[in-house]
């Protein structure tokens, strides 16, 4: 089954995209998307690069850690813009906690 | 982040130009994100408010297992990110399996909008394991009697409530689909709940849109103004609720409202649907509209060409083609004049104002109408078929 619902992201979770919910780069467009049941989301680079750390297996605190030593900047407001971009994905229904079987 | 709804969008939110910024949508069309293939119209549910056309493609005009396959390869081709199969029943084709395989092949990702009542457990696995995305299932209600009625379909109920466990159990996304009318949106608020009891990811809360074959039954089915409201703030209030848990579109009926919907988001603007005998259509009433050629994907000219260049597709594209009040109207880049379809349906021309729209000289008399019809006892329906429908009986079914 899928993962749980009402998921609230905080420091500790290790969040993944579920299976319904695929971050794709289209080559028309030249920009990365997440395609999901009748959306299609448009991620800026951050949300991106972000996405591309979410394993499941990395916790969000271990994903901003990585952040801010590629970016040299303070972990703080990194860990708080990364759970806010999160926190909006899960609301929408596009996050999950579990990993799940690939398709 | 944005965020497109895709939905076949009788008002279609135009946060499309995030992923077309570099160029003005009114001077490129760029490719649909998502398309619909209806890939028959072949469906055992005989709903009295079908979006197909009242002339049904029969089994023998559809495009081939192969002729899809090509479709599917030209569309991942161009651009198109999602596609949805749909119908009629797309689950009445023998090769939707080979179909989806070939779009998850392509990269396609792909949508099942069925009605559910010919799957088995072992067809909706087959389809997981061919990459389908996400499924869609229309319910009529939320009891056996009154859904089936509905659908025109004994049995039809019960079913779609096992193949939505199925789905969920396959650790496939699920949609509930609502379509609603008079009849049965005093359910509503147990339909939210047996949504979220089935897992459900969304809700399509859809009023019912009076084109087609639901003109033909509008008085059977438009509802009241005070049942309007009523949902309204029912929908809102699960949102709220629900945020989370179940994401809940809503669609209205244009019929009170004052301003038209954005209908396809503006013909020829940001979708197309491929017909079961493989027509390219601004949308899935469009063939209602008498006098437009549409070009077929068995004509020698590209989905892309004839998306960008066809005489139908251009017909009503933009505001060039607009009479007044459209013409000098401040909100025409906002509603494109509404739905062309309706337009043409109810004032016998697709390039007049949408009677939606309080500026049409036909609006007073139309909303007076559906209000009359609303309060009227005419509850039998004209059911959908191929023999351009059958009347409900005096005692029902």
């Amino acid at each position: 089954m899928a993962g749980p619902r009402n998921i609230s992201v905080s420091e500790a979770s290790r969040p993944v995209l579920p299976r319904h919910a695929k971050l794709k780069y289209d080559e028309t467009r030249k920009v990365w998307v997440i395609l999901a049941p009748e959306r299609v989301l448009a991620p800026d680079e951050i949300a991106v690069e972000v996405l591309q750390l979410c394993d499941g297996k990395r916790s969000v605190g271990e994903v901003s850690d990585q952040l801010a030593a590629k970016y040299a900047a303070p972990r703080e407001a990194i860990l708080t813009d990364v759970i806010a971009m999160l926190q909006d994905l899960a609301d929408k229904g596009f996050l999950t906690e579990i990993r799940e079987k690939t398709p | 982040m944005s965020d497109v709804p895709l939905v076949i969008p009788p008002d279609a939110s135009d946060s499309l130009a995030v992923l077309e910024k570099q160029r003005s949508t009114a001077e490129t069309f760029g490719i649909p994100l998502a398309v619909l293939l209806e890939i028959t119209h072949r469906c055992p549910l005989q709903c009295p408010y079908c979006s197909n056309p009242v002339e049904l493609d029969r089994a023998g005009k559809e495009l081939t297992t192969d002729e899809w396959k090509k479709v599917l390869s030209e569309l991942a081709e161009i651009g198109v990110l999602q596609v949805h199969f749909s119908g009629g029943e797309p689950t009445a084709r023998k090769d939707l399996v080979e179909l989806v395989k070939h779009a998850s092949d392509v990269d396609l990702y792909t949508n099942l909008i069925t009605s559910a009542v010919l799957l088995t457990r072992e067809k909706l696995g087959e389809l997981a394991d061919a990459g389908l995305c996400h499924v869609q299932i229309s319910f009529q209600g939320i009891e056996e009697g009154l859904a089936d009625r509905v659908a025109g379909y004994k049995g039809g109920h019960r079913k779609k409530l096992e193949v939505a466990k199925w789905t969920r159990e396959l650790d496939l996304p699920l949609t509930v689909n609502a379509v609603m009318h008079r009849q049965n949106l005093h359910q509503l608020p147990d339909i939210i709940q047996r949504s979220v009891d089935l897992d459900a990811d969304r809700l399509e809360v859809a009023n019912v849109q009076y084109y087609g074959w639901a003109l033909k039954n509008r008085a059977a089915l438009m509802p009241t103004v005070a049942q309007l409201d009523e949902c309204t703030r029912t929908v809102e209030e699960a949102r709220e609720r629900l945020k989370g848990r179940l994401t809940i579109d809503y669609v209205v009926p244009d019929y009170y409202a004052l301003r038209p919907k954005k209908c396809m988001g503006g013909w020829g603007r940001q979708f197309f649907n491929i017909s079961p005998a493989g027509k390219v259509l601004p949308c899935h009433a469009a063939e209602s509209i008498t006098g437009l050629d549409f070009l077929s994907v068995r004509s020698n000219h590209s989905i892309a060409w004839i998306w960008q260049n066809s005489e139908a597709f251009n017909r009503y594209r933009g505001t060039g083609w607009m009479k007044e009040p459209c013409k000098s109207c401040e909100f025409r880049e906002i509603d494109f004049g509404g739905c062309r379809c309706q337009a043409f349906a109810l004032t016998g021309d697709a390039a007049n104002t949408d009677p939606a729209c309080a500026l049409s000289p036909l609006h007073e008399t139309i909303f007076k109408q559906a209000e009359a019809e609303a309060e009227g006892e005419t509850n039998r329906f004209l059911y959908r078929n191929f023999a351009s429908g059958t009347l409900e009986s005096e005692n029902g079914g």
